[in-house]
């Protein structure tokens, strides 16, 4: 398995906080990564790190072997990443299909494609012409996911999409991070719900204080109580 | 682009339309107290046609303003160079411009608002890429470079043309009213308020159906997310600058003809008022500043016929009652 993603000492530092010091680590190709870590760990950080939002102040960044550290964000994203922020940042003006054509950034909508999101999120083709701003909490998040999958990416970088939302929801998306998978993608994950971080997970990164202090299969963290009390200060039966 | 019907549609919040109407609320509230019929449409149609052009000098700097934070207190300088740039055309060119035909007007006429759109345009690049490229994000340095900027072009202006006030006489068959009744109607008027009309539709019809106007839609409302889909926003930003900056010569050309003068501080007595527009329309709103732009022509007009010595304040006075009203503008698109 290739690493499609690699992170080599990587510093960031926003104003006069240095959030990022040193990660290292690597996101293999048709994978699903979850980073997880506690509030203020960096993870957040790292994902804008990665999409030039915040340029690194040091380190190396390769995607597919070709370094992107010093490059614009449009240009990562032309790369072929898809971003998905924790806002969900989608456009609240424009309707929902405003919003997928202009994520369709390479020609027009696929409606093939546009159907298979619409078999996972429905609400979308229901609200398809409604503005995206008189969507629920849950509607917008899938609208944000949409926009990152409506034409295939290399890699999706996703900040904690069930943040916030209903049970049936974050089944929605649990469902769609796997038809995701299934089709190949690489995706990099924040997610502060375990329960969720174990079921759609292959590998998983733990992040503290700017650092990655654990890297592994999810299913031996998973497994692992006194070592997710240890790096998370929570245990999976706690949590469920 | 795919085209799938809705099956059902989320309810529409109730649609916000009391500043569309504020201005024919204010005109006809107007109309007892200016007292005389006549006296009251030709109130109005100036009010009209000066709402248009002050419309058409400020388009520009509120999507500017709007999409990328950037304070252009140089803007004004677009304004007065493409009056500057019209004076090339028509002067020369005063015997096609007196000439009693509606034809040969319009044939200097054009050339001028295109070149003046053009040059003003161009200068837009430069003052982008030379004085605002190092500042973004820098509200403050923004303030004193474009200022500056606006120093320079005016002192550019003078040394070049002189410190008189160039006249420029409206074309012959512009000049003059049509008269219905008793009420006159001037020519010019109308046609100020044509261009500004199809400027306006131009705009919103580029920002609804296509997808540059989606990206500065989107951009006003957040620029991240817009590189983060893989758009450039600053070359985006620097079309909408320069287009704006066209716009402003638009209006330079056609406020130097309403007022049959040019002189190089016009683009300074005007940055005041545009910025008035931008900021009571909601930073980024083109129906927003639409609507501010008449309601700050029928301000100036209603209150210097009713009440002269509060002609200077009154501008001031609207922003502050519609601030106080709406502290973000009539229509606010972003959440600056």
């Amino acid at each position: 398995m290739t690493d499609l993603l690699k992170l080599s000492g990587v510093h960031t530092n926003i104003g006069r906080y240095h959030i990022l010091q040193g990660v290292n680590f690597a996101v293999a190709e048709g994978k699903t990564t979850m980073l997880l870590g506690r509030n203020g760990a960096g993870k957040t950080t790292t994902l804008r790190t990665i999409m030039g939002l915040w340029p690194p102040s040091r380190g190396q960044i390769a995607l597919a072997g070709q370094r992107i550290e010093q490059m614009a964000t449009p240009d990562i994203a032309q790369l072929g990443v898809g971003y998905v922020p924790e806002s969900m940042a989608v456009f609240a003006d424009l309707t929902v299909k405003e919003n997928l054509i202009l994520a369709a950034r390479d020609g027009p909508l696929d409606t093939a494609r546009l159907e298979w999101i619409f078999g996972f999120f429905p609400a979308l083709r229901k609200f398809w012409l409604s503005r995206a701003g008189l969507l629920s909490g849950g509607q917008k998040q899938m609208l944000s996911i949409a926009r990152a999958i409506v034409e295939p990416r290399k890699l999706l970088l996703i900040d904690e999409p069930t943040k916030g939302l209903a049970p049936a929801i974050i089944g929605s998306l649990i469902e769609c991070f796997a038809e995701i998978k299934r089709r190949g993608a690489t995706i990099l994950l924040v997610e502060q719900n375990f329960h969720v971080a174990q079921m759609i997970g292959d590998a998983v990164l733990v992040m503290d204080n700017g650092m990655i202090v654990h890297r592994g299969e999810m299913a031996a963290l998973a497994d692992d109580t006194p070592m997710q009390e240890r790096l998370l200060g929570l245990s999976l039966e706690a949590h469920q | 682009m795919t085209d799938l019907a809705a099956t059902d549609a989320l309810p529409k919040p109730p649609r916000d339309l009391l500043p569309v109407f504020l201005p024919a609320i204010l005109a006809v509230a107007m109309l007892p107290l200016v007292g005389s019929g006549s006296s009251w449409v030709t109130l109005t149609v100036a009010s009209l046609a000066m709402g248009m052009m002050i419309f058409i000098m400020a388009s520009g700097l509120t999507l500017v303003f709007g999409l990328m934070d950037v304070l252009n207190f140089g803007h004004g300088a677009f304004i007065a160079v493409g009056a500057y740039v019209a004076t090339l055309v028509l002067l020369p060119l005063a015997g096609w411009v007196q000439a009693d035909s509606l034809w040969l007007n319009l044939a200097v006429l054009a050339p001028a608002a295109l070149a003046a759109m053009a040059v003003s345009g161009a200068l837009g690049l430069v003052v982008e890429r030379v004085l605002i490229l190092p500042v973004y994000g820098q509200h403050l340095k923004q303030i004193l470079m474009t200022t500056g900027g606006l120093i320079v072009a005016e002192q550019a202006l003078y040394a070049l043309w002189g410190p008189q006030i160039i006249p420029l006489p409206l074309p012959t068959s512009l000049r003059g009213s049509f008269i219905i009744g008793d009420i006159a109607i001037a020519k010019y008027r109308l046609l100020a308020m044509l261009v500004g009309l199809v400027v306006f539709a131009g705009i919103q019809l580029v920002l609804a159906r296509t997808k540059i106007g989606l990206l500065i839609r989107a951009g006003v409302e957040n620029r991240e997310m817009v590189e983060a889909l893989g758009y450039h926003i600053k070359r985006l930003f620097l079309g909408v600058f320069m287009v704006g900056s066209g716009l402003a010569g638009l209006g330079g050309i056609m406020w130097a003809l309403y007022r049959e003068q040019v002189h190089a501080s016009m683009g300074n007595d005007l940055t005041v008022l545009v910025f008035i527009v931008v900021i009571i329309g909601g930073l980024g709103s083109i129906g927003g500043c639409f609507i501010g732009a008449l309601l700050v022509a029928m301000v100036a007009n209603y209150g210097g016929f009713l009440v002269p010595k509060l002609a200077l304040v009154s501008n001031i006075l609207l922003m502050v009652a519609i601030l106080m009203w709406r502290p973000r503008g009539l229509y606010a698109v972003t959440s600056r």
